[in-house]
Order: C-alpha cells, then sequence, then structure tokens
C-alpha cells in the first residue's frame, strides 16, 4: 500500500512538473510565441478583442503580463478545456480540434501499436531461442532493415508505389472527399482502405523495436541458471522457451510496451502528415508549418499527459508483476 | 595554429594518439579498452559488416571533394533533370546537383548523430549509474527527472522545442537531440545498476572497503559495457533519424546541404509527382544503411561484456 501511495504523489508531482514545462517553453524561447501567435491572427483579418489578447498572453507569455496571474489563469484554462483558438482552424476551438482528430489517431496507431508488438514479440522470442542459428539470423538482419527506414520515407515509396503508380490505395485524407464520418458499413470500407498504407509503414517501421527487445531479453534469461537446470533435468526445448524463458524474458517488454500505448495518443507526426490521415499527428504537422502556436501548446499538453497516465498504469502492473520491485526499495 | 607537428621525440608508445601536447599519460588505458571492444566486436560477422559501412560513410564524409565533382550548393545547373551523365543522381528545381548534395550530406548526417548519440550516452550513463546505486532520495529526484524527460515523447518535443526556438541551425538539432533522447538509456542503466546492486561481488566490494566511486566505475560499470555502448548506437540511430525528420518537416537549416534536407526540397517540388523517385529513394536509403551500420554493430555489443555470448 506504501508503494501505491508513493506512485500516486509521484504521479501528481509529475502531472504538475509536465504542466508547468508547458507553461515556461514558450516563455524561455528567444522571440516571444505570443506575439508571432498574435501577429498571425492578426493576418487572417479578424478583429482582435482584447479578451482574445489576454487568453494569448496567458497562454505564451506576453510582454506586459503578470507572471504570476497568467499562470493560474493558465492552469485554470486547461481545466476548463479552453485552450484558445488556433488560426489554422478558424472555425472552431481548440479543444474542438484535438477531439475531432483523436478517435483517428487512438484507431490507427493503437491498431498497429497491439498488433506490432504482438508479432514483434513472438519473432523475438523464436529469434532468441534460434539465437545464431539461420532463423534468427533470417529474423534480425531482416528486421534491422526494415527498422532503419525512417516512417516518413518508407510511407513517402508505399504511397508512390501503391497510390500513385498501381493506384490501388487512395492518395491522401482518412476517408474520400464527400462522405462524413457516419457508422455505415460503407464508410467503413472506405476509411479502412484509407488507412492501409498509413498502418503498414507505421506496423513494420515499429515491429523490429520489440523483436530485438524481446531477443535480447530472452538471451540474458537463457543465461539464468534455472534455465540450465531446466534442461539438465531433461525438459522439452519449447517447455524451457516458452514456459520459463519468455515468461520472465516478457516483463522488461511490458514496461516498453505501456510507453508505447502512452505515446500513441502523440500518433505519428510524419507519417499521417504525409497519407493526410486526419488524426493528432496530422494535427501537429500543421500547427508547426502554420507556426500555430496555441494549438502546437495544447497538443503537446495532450500528448504528454497521456505519457504520463500510461507510466503511472505500468508502474503499478509491473509492481503486481514482480513483487522484487515493490519490496526492494524498503528492504535493503 | 595549424603547425600540429609530430613531434618523433614525443615518448609515446602509442603513435595514434599522439596528436596533442598535452600530457595524455592517463590515455593508454582507455584507448587500448576501445581497441579491444572494437577487436571483440569484429569477431561477430553482423557488427564486421557493420563497422565496413560505417567505415565507408566516414571516408565518403572525408573525402567528399574528391568523389563529387560538382559543387553541392551550385545552381548553375538545369533544374528538375533526370539522372545523366552530368548529374549523376539528377538535379533539384533550383538547378542543384543532387549526387553531390548526398556525398556532401553524408557529413551532416555523421556529425549530428554521433555528436548527439555520444552527448545523450554520457547523461544516460552518469545519471542511470547513480540513481541505480543510490537508492532513496537521490534516485528519486533522479528518477523523477528521467521519467519527466521520458513522458515527453521524443519527435513531438524536438518538434516543439525546435518550433519555438526559432533559430534553425544544424547545432540546434544536435542540442535538442541530445537533450531529448539520454531518458531511455538512463532507465536501462538505473534498472541494470539497481539490480547490481545486490549481487554478491558488490556485497563483498563494499564490505572490503572500497570507495564508492571505485564500487560504480570499476565493479558496476564494466558490467554494463553492453548497455553503454548500445545506448550510444541507439542514440546515434535516433539522432539520424530525428535529424532527417525535423528537416523534412522544415525545422532544420534550408541552407544546410543534409539528406533531410534533400528529403524536404524533394517533398517540396513534388519529386513524386514528377516522377524525380531518386531524389527521395536516395537520401532515405543513404539514412537507412547509416542506421543499418549502427544497428549491425549494436549486435556484438552484448558480447563486449559477455565473453560467453561470443562467437567462435
Amino acid at each position: 500500500m506504501r508503494y501505491f501511495t508513493r506512485r500516486v504523489v509521484l504521479f501528481l508531482i509529475t502531472l504538475w512538473a509536465a504542466v508547468t514545462l508547458n507553461f515556461i517553453l514558450p516563455r524561455l524561447m528567444p522571440g516571444s510565441p505570443a506575439d508571432a501567435a498574435l501577429a498571425r491572427l492578426a493576418s487572417t483579418g479578424q478583429p482582435i478583442t482584447n479578451a482574445q489578447r489576454d487568453a494569448i498572453q496567458a497562454q505564451l507569455g506576453g510582454a506586459n503580463g503578470n507572471i504570476v496571474g497568467q499562470y493560474f489563469d493558465y492552469l485554470g484554462n486547461i481545466f476548463t478545456l479552453q485552450w484558445g483558438r488556433s488560426y489554422s482552424y478558424a472555425t472552431e476551438t481548440v479543444a474542438h480540434s484535438v477531439g475531432r482528430a483523436l478517435p483517428w489517431t487512438l484507431i490507427l496507431v493503437g491498431v498497429t501499436t497491439i498488433v506490432a508488438f504482438v508479432i514483434g514479440t513472438l519473432m523475438g522470442v523464436y529469434a532468441g531461442w534460434r539465437r545464431g542459428r539461420a532463423a534468427d539470423a533470417t529474423v534480425t538482419v531482416g528486421a534491422t532493415f526494415l527498422a532503419s527506414f525512417p516512417p516518413f520515407w518508407l510511407g513517402l515509396l508505399l504511397l508512390y508505389l501503391f497510390a500513385f503508380q498501381l493506384n490501388w490505395f487512395p492518395i491522401t485524407g482518412g476517408y474520400s472527399a464527400g462522405t462524413a464520418p457516419e457508422w455505415t458499413w460503407s464508410f467503413l470500407v472506405n476509411a479502412f482502405e484509407h488507412s492501409v498504407l498509413p498502418a503498414i509503414t507505421l506496423a513494420v517501421t515499429s515491429l523490429s523495436g520489440w523483436v530485438f527487445g524481446m531477443r535480447n531479453n530472452m538471451i540474458n534469461t537463457l543465461g539464468e541458471d534455472y534455465v540450465t537446470f531446466g534442461q539438465a533435468n531433461g525438459l522439452r526445448g519449447r517447455t524451457i522457451a516458452t514456459l520459463y524463458a519468455a515468461r520472465n524474458a516478457l516483463l522488461p517488454n511490458v514496461t516498453a510496451f505501456g510507453l508505447s500505448l502512452g505515446a500513441v495518443v502523440g500518433g505519428s507526426v510524419l507519417v499521417e502528415g504525409i497519407f493526410g490521415y486526419p488524426g493528432i499527428g496530422n494535427l501537429l504537422y500543421t500547427a508547426v508549418t502554420n507556426q500555430d502556436y496555441p494549438l502546437m501548446q495544447a497538443l503537446f499538453l495532450v500528448i504528454t499527459v497521456s505519457m504520463l497516465v500510461a507510466i503511472f498504469v505500468v508502474d503499478l502492473l509491473y509492481a503486481r508483476l514482480d513483487p522484487r520491485v515493490r519490496v526492494g526499495p524498503e528492504g535493503s | 595554429m595549424t603547425n600540429v607537428s609530430v613531434t618523433p621525440s614525443a615518448p609515446t608508445d602509442i603513435p595514434e594518439i599522439d596528436d596533442r601536447k598535452v600530457n595524455r599519460s592517463h590515455l593508454p588505458a582507455p584507448v587500448r579498452f576501445v581497441g579491444r571492444a572494437v577487436a571483440t566486436l569484429w569477431r561477430n560477422g553482423k557488427a564486421r559488416i557493420g563497422i565496413v559501412v560505417l567505415v565507408l560513410f566516414l571516408l565518403v564524409a572525408a573525402l567528399a571533394p574528391l568523389i563529387a565533382r560538382q559543387s553541392p550548393t551550385s545552381t548553375d545547373f538545369i533544374p528538375y533533370q533526370h539522372p545523366n551523365s552530368i548529374n549523376w543522381f539528377g538535379t533539384t528545381g533550383n538547378g542543384q546537383d543532387v549526387f553531390a548534395q548526398m556525398v556532401y550530406g553524408s557529413r551532416i548526417s555523421l556529425l549530428v548523430g554521433l555528436l548527439a548519440g555520444l552527448g545523450a550516452t554520457v547523461v544516460a550513463t552518469v545519471i542511470g549509474l547513480i540513481a541505480g546505486y543510490r537508492p532513496g532520495p537521490v534516485d528519486e529526484v533522479l528518477s523523477f527527472l528521467t521519467n519527466l524527460v521520458l513522458v515527453i515523447p521524443g519527435l513531438p518535443l524536438m518538434i516543439i522545442l525546435a518550433a519555438y526556438l526559432q533559430s534553425r541551425s544544424v547545432w540546434t538539432i544536435v542540442l535538442v537531440v541530445a537533450f531529448t533522447s539520454w531518458a531511455t538509456g538512463a532507465r536501462v542503466i538505473r534498472s541494470q545498476a539497481s539490480t547490481l546492486r545486490n549481487r554478491e561481488f558488490i556485497t563483498s566490494a563494499v564490505f572490503s572497503g572500497e570507495r564508492l566511486s571505485r564500487v560504480v566505475f570499476r565493479e558496476i560499470l564494466p558490467n554494463m559495457t553492453s548497455l553503454v555502448a548500445a545506448s550510444f548506437f541507439g542514440a546515434a540511430t535516433a539522432a539520424v533519424m530525428a535529424e532527417a525528420s525535423l528537416e523534412f518537416l522544415g525545422l532544420g537549416d534550408p541552407n544546410t546541404v543534409s539528406w533531410g534536407t534533400i528529403l524536404y526540397y524533394a517533398q517540396q517540388q513534388n519529386a513524386l509527382l514528377t516522377g524525380q523517385w531518386l531524389l527521395v529513394f536516395a537520401p532515405g536509403l543513404a539514412i537507412a544503411l547509416l542506421a543499418v551500420s549502427f544497428t549491425l554493430i549494436n549486435f556484438g555489443v552484448d558480447t563486449l561484456s559477455n565473453p560467453r555470448l561470443r562467437e567462435r
């Protein structure tokens, strides 16, 4: 129970630190992002009200503001989802843009992350068990090459080959222009067709991390005495590989898996950007290319907080899986 | 100050490092250590291929003016050329020779990769070792710091930092990448150090009265050589990729000649639509090959601190 309390307190402190960092970062930077944001807003032709100016200065730091007051304004605005107005999407608030993009990213990146984890881990167990054999070499060399492709580059090549040249898949977007998101069969098929190329790109380039992680853990675990003992007792190879080694080798990968689930919300900036997929990553891509600081700051907050929550959950889970962690700090 | 002359009178038994006039009598041990490490890596088939590829890239970067006949920044060529006898890889929309840009671009990618990887590894090792070996408040603070950097997913943080910092230069990218890439390594090294802390040989070292620094750097660190090396090659790979990503987004210096900016201009000028797929293919392949070489070297790295894993 003490472990649990400690984790909760740590989580809350980290949350506060991350939220505060998001407040400080734009204020530390040379050249005022707030001025840039105001100039950008003025260039859209809308009149800027005093309330808007105050809001932007609370968010990004202004030339003549009380910093403590701004900080509390900023904190208040976060909890009431008043994340300001972006000028990339002038007709809606930042919170709306984020809410609209979130489901797309959760489905695309979430599913590909889980698929890549399962396939990669299985391949890693096999390669680690067959260490030094032909099968190990095939898996590891293949995974090495796939891992080394910059994801956006693989995406561009797939786009060129399968969308431009062969016309098998649509070129851009999450669904065809002219259709609107709705729960009909034809729309789901349409959305699926649009997600195939980005999904392949993301899965292929993230697969190898799991292969290598699991392969290395397997090799370490296979060097342990209890594995030698099992072999001396004449246990079948498959029993040792799965029940003895793989179970324990999986443990460190649980942490990594939790972290990558936390990273799902951040999406994949470049891959979503290239495919014009309507997710969080693409939103950040748009925000960066338009220098849309309010949108950027809100996205950064969302991405960071979801990662924090994931780490918190993983820490609790890990203590359940490995009692040594829970007992360790107090025992010494 | 270019008069660095190799003085034959210098009483040194290691000729490779006699280029500095300062007293380096403490260097032989680390140099011998690195030499032994490279020899160990060389024995591993995959790592050997990786070393060969890396050395090839280093040679291309060093001998760039001899390999590329054209200037990488000259805009005198006919724009949008397909590959021909003068412009082997074609030309960009600005009339620049792509082959020369590829050759000279290797310098920036190697520089960013190795420097950022080195910076990230030093930070990761120091923080990971101290946190792992000192449970209690020290570990709490350092782990908190590590978690804070970890919770902020790498690429978005780099993008945000580079976007806020309105200065666009290679050094910005090196700093941003080094500043954001150390946490993973620190976490791994910390957990290994905290496992080792409870092993018998550490307990006996402590009971025999060894100083803290000796226990940490002489007893624990050698057992983690492979983790430290792996963290370096991992960070270097990440740095090469991150550099390409930031420049592709337009957050790099657009006047630098690098693989990332070739990709950036290729996308801006719709090279794929005009059929100039080589402008996308070549820089991406070079980035991939450099990353492959780092990863291949990493395969031999687990044999560094575990002789049982070495191939016979």
